[in-house]
């Protein structure tokens, strides 16, 4: 049997932002498995194996015919649940063609694909990404499509933010998170990393999104839903006025949202967005914080994005299995110990499902 | 073109009689694939007449233990694959082929009905229970000759209850099948496995109620037509060639036998290329193949040779070999 892929492929990635996703051929490679996307013409979107039930040419290089898609070798036509509606010169269709169409569903402005098996498909299983709507929280995000990184160690930064003092130093990192301590905790699919640092000054960029003049209180409460997954509820109020105890009122809260697509074995799509629920009608401030997350490489996420890609290429050079581990990493290794999880339960469930007799 | 395929070692672990004819054979291969949807098959090399042959299966069951199922119904007069089959005893060596899968379930559709007759409950069944364990929208129906000869019903009735129905037809039950279709909705996929006519009644009503092709589903291994097998006799006047077709063997592999080259891709009657013309015909032709349309059948102009036959007498076919020497004159093989 070969090695276990390091992502359970039973899962919900997110694979688009709905606004990508229209009248045209978008390929996409999820989970190892090439895929064309397209929005039918009621609005729903399709999601096909890209390759040619005939002689495996992509389909994404065909065109859109009405809600079915035209090789563009030999003209097969396939319908949007991956039937061949035609073949070439011949009256019949042969019954076996067909192409695999993967269950897809949008949610939270994203489209989210299920590369498994489509019998287990359930959406009610698709993460709670509510942040990403757009409504009681604004922000407008992006994607590092092919980030040349394993997913998970876009898990693990999130997970152990204490990176922000040395890596987004000037912006959001500062001394107080290292020094501050913080508490794990976790669920059969949820792991969820909360510090809080009390009493600081805070760093730049939340000195200038809360523009009132003190000290204040910290909190970063990270939460992974497994297998990829990351939400980060952040944000500072002025100290001495509850926030610790749920009194936000004197303080602005924002919240990082990472859905991480693995693409190959070592490569990912990182979906990231930030959204806030102060100054909900300033698209001045959305356009500003977009940029501040990227801006020409000098981003938060960029910096990540550099952090990340020379990572895996010394994993590859280097290869040492497993990291050594600081305690700091204890978010992160509970987050790769139910990826771990679900990846050994598809596994099992490949032996162990009982027959009907 | 077919990936080529490994054999895999393979041990008949039991066997279980589900009716009179039909008879459940456990297969243990040495090394189980690691998924195995509803729809998929094997192939099995089964000893007919002293030589190995290759023959399609579907599989039966949810598998997933690593065991294959399938269920072959016992026809004396077919083409001798179902009585190679029963003729093994537990414990016996074979050879087995990964399974495969060219009858795939959809998931998701709106509506699904179902069409079992016979034998070809088999990859139905597994599909019903599939559907069934998604909550999906589908319905059976499942017509056998004699209540005796409905394999799998009580499997079938614990699991999918109220969405099953049988019909026997020696009690004068008979699918309506118009009616059924016009129940479906109009999304709704058909997926048949079961007698010709059965199937040919099925792509009938499905053109004539101007459903969508693709949303009609078979599978046929071209094993079953309008006549039994029976022997038969084919001239090649461009060769110079008289060949017997024994009843167990096909056109093509009788071709391949008198060293004729052929080329050919699916064996089952799907994909047309092993199609050759018939020039003269002394009996009726009983095509088999799903690849020519019902008009151009009736024209008997050409046959796949892969799985169809004349139900009796000889037939004069021409080959695309254009070598200007017959090369065969000589050694007509005596089948």
């Amino acid at each position: 049997m070969n090695a276990p892929k390091p992502f359970p492929l039973n899962a919900w990635y997110a694979a688009a932002w709905s606004h990508e996703i229209a009248r045209e051929l978008s390929a996409r490679t999820i989970c190892g498995k090439n895929i064309v996307l397209y929005r039918r013409t009621d609005g729903a979107i399709a999601a096909l194996e890209d390759a040619c039930w005939h002689r495996l040419l992509p389909l994404s290089l065909g065109h859109l015919k009405g809600d079915d898609v035209m090789c563009g070798y030999h003209g097969l036509v396939f319908n949007s649940a991956g039937r061949c509606s035609y073949m070439p010169a011949q009256k019949t269709i042969n019954p076996s063609a067909c192409v695999r169409a993967y269950p897809v569903a949008e949610r939270h402005r994203l489209v989210w694909l299920w590369p498994g098996d489509p019998a287990q498909a359930d959406p009610a299983k698709i993460p709670d990404f509510h942040w990403n709507d757009g409504t009681h929280w604004v922000g407008e995000g992006g994607t590092f499509y092919q980030l040349k990184c394993d997913y998970r160690l876009v898990v693990d930064n999130l997970m152990d933010l204490t990176h922000e003092t040395y890596v987004h130093a000037g912006s959001i990192g500062d001394e107080a998170i290292t020094a501050a301590p913080f508490d794990v905790t976790h669920t059969d699919n949820a792991a969820t990393m909360m510090r809080w640092m009390i009493d600081i000054e805070p760093p730049p960029f939340w000195g200038r999104q809360l523009a009132r003049p003190g000290r204040v209180d910290r909190w970063q409460i990270v939460t992974f839903q497994a297998p990829s997954v990351v939400v980060g509820d952040v944000g500072v109020a002025l100290t001495n006025t509850g926030a610790p105890q749920g009194d936000r009122s004197q303080g602005v809260s924002g919240a990082f949202l990472a859905a991480i697509t693995p693409e190959t074995e070592t490569t990912c799509h990182y979906f990231w967005n930030f959204v806030r629920n102060y100054r909900k009608d300033d698209p001045q401030l959305t356009r500003e914080l977009q940029l501040a997350h990227v801006n020409g490489g000098a981003g938060v996420y960029d910096q990540d994005h550099r952090i990340l890609e020379a990572q895996q290429a010394a994993i590859d050079k280097n290869p040492r299995s497993p990291f050594y581990d600081l305690n700091i990493d204890a978010g992160a290794l509970w987050a790769r110990r139910l990826i771990d999880q679900m990846v050994a339960d598809e596994q099992d469930r490949v032996i162990a499902n009982l027959a009907a007799e | 073109m077919a990936k080529p395929m490994e054999p895999i070692a393979a041990r008949l672990r039991a066997t279980r009689d589900l009716t009179p004819d039909v008879r459940l054979f456990e297969i243990e291969p040495d090394y189980p694939s690691a998924k195995v949807t509803p729809g998929s098959h094997i192939d099995v090399l089964v000893p007919i007449d002293g030589r190995p042959q290759l023959r399609s299966y579907s599989l039966v069951g949810p598998g997933g233990d690593g065991l294959y199922r399938i269920a072959v119904k016992r026809v004396a007069s077919g083409r001798g694959g179902s009585v190679g089959m029963w003729r093994l005893k537990a414990g016996e060596p074979l050879t087995i082929f990964e399974p495969r899968n060219s009858f795939e379930l959809s998931y998701g559709r709106p509506d699904y009905l179902l069409l079992a007759g016979g034998i070809g409950i088999t990859p139905i069944y597994t599909m019903a229970l599939a559907l069934k364990q998604t909550d999906a929208n589908f319905r059976l129906l499942y017509a056998a000759r004699s209540r005796s000869d409905l394999a799998l019903a009580d499997e079938l009735a614990r699991y999918i209850g109220e969405r099953l129905q049988f019909f026997v037809n020696e009690e004068g039950q008979r699918i309506d099948i118009a009616g059924e279709i016009a129940r479906l909705d109009p999304r709704g996929e058909l997926y048949v496995c079961g007698p010709f006519g059965m199937l040919e009644a099925a792509k009938r009503v499905w053109r004539e109620a101007g459903r969508p092709a693709a949303q009609l589903r078979y599978e046929t291994f071209g094993n079953a037509g309008k006549f039994a097998d029976a022997p038969f006799r084919i001239r090649i006047p461009r060769l110079g060639l008289e060949i017997d077709v024994p009843a167990h063997r096909s056109l093509l592999e009788a071709l391949e036998d008198a060293g004729v080259d052929m080329i050919f891709g699916c064996r089952r009657g799907e994909c047309g290329l092993c199609v050759l013309p018939i020039l003269e015909a002394s009996a009726e032709v009983d095509h088999r193949d799903v690849f020519f349309s019902g008009e151009e059948r009736a024209t008997n102009g050409k046959l796949c040779t892969c799985v169809s036959r004349a139900a009796s007498g000889s037939l004069t076919i021409d080959t695309p070999d254009q070598t200007r020497t017959p090369r065969h004159s000589q050694d007509v093989p005596v089948v």
